[in-house]
């Protein structure tokens, strides 16, 4: 149990919060952390612009670029076609070809040769059409993105980001329709993220471009279209989201929401019921980054509410949700006045039926009755 | 992959073996001369041809000459009839009877206008998917036509044509498309992914390149049979890919292990020049497809796909080849031009000119070439092609209409085939669904679903 506990990077986040020391390793130049947040924190609605998250993706990339000529982007599609889902726009007219690179449709061959830039020292940003393609590039992104470095004795870092669609679409049946949070989650040497608002995708983005290690960024294609407001200090292009920070996008006292991706905006209608409702407020936390997991916002936020709902959109066995309510009975099982109860999505192949497919995935109504539920409300 | 391959390359018996190629011994017969050359020439200071075991007739040269593919000429393309529809060869002839050809042409006018119905009804949001085959109708429906309905088929996912010619009828289209109750698929996959076992046609697959090994898997499974049952008549395997789908190492591993293990499998390349928007001179470097198949020691040709009896010529042959010898892989690269979008999702103009398209469109197509075809030989003209236009048209449309009415699939379908037994778990979940379902008869309308609440009994009554 000891053992386990030294081993867990969770306890060393929560023994560091008590020694005040930063358990953030900052990953990138740390000269850029510092501002972005503070400036974050203090953002005048005066200069807060609208911006949906397919544009905020593209800013982080495009920033990117300009500023590391490292930087390059290749993927299915990308170049020619502004990217499948128009991602990438513009990216070919403004940095040419050399650095914009369509990829022959040859996820294994071009997930490796991403690979092969990193470990050459470039900083690829790789496009999966979606992650359920990327099952073709699976040992590539596994065996050899994350474990190189470990496995070269430390002498080959491998800075390099996946990036692409991830879970369920609309009407595109079982093979593509999978959420591989827990998949990628479950691997030493990735750090896996994954945004829900444009501020999101632009800070977390850009953070897993300059991370030194392989970043998986799962981004999700319901989300591309939707507009959030950006800030002011989110406009910028020093703007970075730290790996490893969860953020309260909601506080509450009554009950901690841990949730992530598109689950965020439905937890946060949810939030919204229970308080019409039932008069409960609610606390939502969007993860932002599932690898490293933020077991400490999380643990404080149960220490405040006694009371945990995980919701996300992958299986349930195994999942997201089973690792977070482990973690929170390993180190908040004082603190819980209740068993603590997740939303998922089904345990079946995605159907195609229209009907069914909602059925599989967490609704906001599931998620307002199963907090009732929970709270005995 | 390589750790396992290693105890083998160690192992001590075989190195204490004195010949050089050792492998031979355990060899098939069937492998041929090239291998029993290598047995029987002994290693001699004085030979003229190498006798490394991985390249065997290869003579020694001093001439430091790499190869350089760009100078070579490139592949021919096989064709038997020209643009104007004539047979160039006059001997060998279309090798098609009149009513044959007359079918084909059915086929590929239906064909064509199920595509324009359908893909108008995606665009009106009656069903969520559709691919077109416009261009490429020669290609699924010659080839398929050339084959005995006994042969295993892997399609891709633009071999409409395949099914078409081999009896799927507009009914089944209709039921897949719109997943209603008679979909054998039970309305569990995105449209266009048919499947039929009795025409012997296995379930499109939505990954791509998945379907080549498998039809290696299959040809090898195949030949095994012909061998055991020779009163039967032999079979071969048939695989669809697009030019984009062989950047896929799946298709690598394909032909490869097809190549290794002669397997009596057929694959048919339909190089259309996209890959969605990528064109071919970003998908690979080479001759083509063709050029692949010469890589791994398999018979290879060329084929105008517009010419609808070059490629039943073509197929009909590697049929021939595919179960001479024991059994061998054959490859077809067909060339056609994507009239068509990619898909519902895309819309090529994009990325290439509409003129380009009208250019193609114009210039050449399988219906147009066949149809000059039979004009020349006066069994068909203006007014049997209204006719036919009008008749299938309607034919189409009334399996449309039909289709759209007809129920939805069982509701028990939503739960069985995740397993092949219904588990414990799952028959909580049905008894949970059933009890819903008839304590509150008013909120839940089953009345569009085939068999009603009595689906889930059947479900329950199924051996665990």
């Amino acid at each position: 149990m000891a053992a386990s506990k030294l081993l867990r990077p969770a306890s060393r986040l929560l023994s560091a919060s008590r020694s005040a020391a930063p358990a953030f390793r900052p990953a990138f130049r740390p000269a850029v952390i510092t501002p972005s947040i503070v400036a974050r924190r203090y953002a005048s609605d005066g200069g807060v612009k609208e911006m949906t998250v397919r544009e905020a993706l593209n800013e982080a990339m495009a920033e990117e670029m300009e500023a590391n000529e490292k930087v390059f982007v290749l993927g299915e599609e990308v170049a020619q076609y502004n990217g499948a889902y128009k991602v990438t726009k513009g990216l070919l007219d403004r940095f040419g070809e050399k650095r914009v690179i369509d990829s022959p449709i040859t996820e294994s061959g071009f997930a490796g040769l991403c690979v092969g830039a990193a470990l050459a020292g470039l900083h690829p940003v790789c496009e999966f059409m979606t992650f359920n393609f990327a099952m073709q590039a699976i040992d590539q992104i596994i065996n050899s993105g994350a474990k190189t470095h470990y496995m070269s004795g430390g002498i080959q870092p491998c800075n390099i980001t996946f990036r692409g669609p991830n879970g369920f679409a609309a009407g595109v049946a079982a093979q593509h329709s999978q959420d591989y949070s827990a998949w990628y989650g479950s691997i030493p040497g990735l750090k896996v993220v994954s945004p829900y608002s444009a501020e999101d995708a632009k800070g977390l983005l850009k953070a897993a471009i300059r991370d030194p290690n392989p970043v998986v960024v799962l981004e999700n294609e319901l989300l591309y279209g939707l507009s959030f407001p950006m800030s002011e200090a989110a406009q910028k292009d020093d703007f970075v989201i730290p790996i490893g920070k969860a953020k309260i996008e909601r506080p509450g006292k009554d009950l901690t929401i841990v949730t992530l991706s598109r689950c965020v905006g439905q937890s946060l209608v949810a939030a919204e019921q229970l308080k019409k409702q039932y008069g409960v407020e609610a606390e939502v936390i969007n993860l932002r980054s599932i690898k490293p997991l933020d077991i400490e916002a999380i643990v404080k936020s149960i220490k405040k509410t006694g009371n945990l709902l995980v919701v996300e959109s992958g299986y349930p066995s195994f999942g997201v949700a089973s690792e977070i309510i482990t973690l929170a009975c390993e180190y908040a099982f004082d603190y819980l006045d209740s068993p603590p109860a997740r939303v998922t999505g089904a345990e079946v192949p995605t159907p195609y039926a229209q009907k069914l497919e909602e059925m599989s995935f967490p609704t906001e109504q599931l998620i307002t009755s199963y907090a009732a539920k929970l709270l005995r409300v | 992959m390589s750790l396992r391959s290693m105890p083998r390359r160690l192992n001590p018996r075989a190195l204490r073996r004195p010949s050089l190629c050792h492998y031979v011994s355990q060899a098939n017969p069937r492998l041929g001369l090239a291998w029993q050359s290598c047995r029987n020439v002994a290693s001699t200071p004085t030979a003229e041809k190498v006798l490394f075991p991985g390249a065997l007739n290869s003579e020694f040269t001093n001439n430091l000459e790499f190869l350089r593919p760009s100078t070579n000429k490139a592949i021919s393309t096989f064709r038997v009839l020209n643009q104007y529809g004539q047979v160039i060869d006059q001997e060998r002839g279309a090798d098609t009877t009149d009513e044959e050809a007359l079918e084909l042409y059915k086929h590929m006018v239906c064909l064509n206008i199920m595509d324009l119905i359908m893909f108008e009804a995606q665009r009106q949001g009656r069903l969520s998917f559709y691919m077109v085959s416009t261009g490429e109708e020669g290609i699924s429906v010659g080839s398929a036509s050339a084959l005995n309905p006994t042969d295993t088929v892997f399609c891709q996912y633009r071999e409409a044509g395949v099914f078409m010619q081999r009896g799927f009828t507009l009914d089944q289209f209709m039921a897949q498309l719109f997943s209603n109750c008679e979909d054998s698929g039970r309305g569990r996959n995105m449209p266009i992914h048919f499947g039929s076992r009795e025409l012997n046609i296995r379930t499109v697959s939505s990954t791509l390149a998945t379907q080549l090994p498998h039809a290696a898997g299959a040809a090898y499974a195949l030949k095994l049979k012909n061998q055991q049952n020779p009163d039967v008549e032999p079979r071969v395997a048939v695989t669809y890919f697009g030019e984009g789908a062989a950047s896929e190492g799946d298709f690598h591993a394909a032909l490869n292990i097809a190549s290794t293990r002669q397997a009596p499998c057929i694959f048919i390349c339909r190089n259309n020049g996209y890959a969605i928007s990528t064109p071919t001179s970003d998908q690979y470097r080479g001759d083509g497809i063709a050029s692949r198949g010469a890589g791994y020691g398999i018979d290879t040709l060329r084929v105008d796909g517009n010419d609808i009896f070059a490629v039943r010529t073509a197929t009909k042959e590697a049929r021939r080849l595919a179960l001479s010898d024991g059994g061998k892989p054959v490859l077809i690269e067909m060339m056609a031009y994507r009239v068509g979008h990619h898909s519902t999702s895309d819309d090529s103009y994009a990325y290439r000119q509409k003129v380009e398209v009208e250019d193609w469109k114009r210039r050449d197509n399988p219906i147009t070439r066949l149809r000059k075809w039979m004009e020349d030989r006066g069994i068909w003209n203006e007014d049997k092609e209204r006719k036919l236009r009008s008749k299938l048209r309607k034919d189409v449309l009334g399996a449309f209409d039909r289709a759209e009415k007809k129920k939805k699939p069982k509701i028990r379908h939503a739960f069985d085939d995740v397993w092949e037994n219904v588990t414990e778990e799952q028959r909580a979940h049905v008894e949970e669904l059933k009890d819903i379902l008839t304590r509150y008869p008013k909120e839940y309308d089953l009345s569009q679903y085939e068999g009603g609440i009595e689906s889930l009994d059947e479900l329950l009554q199924k051996k665990q």
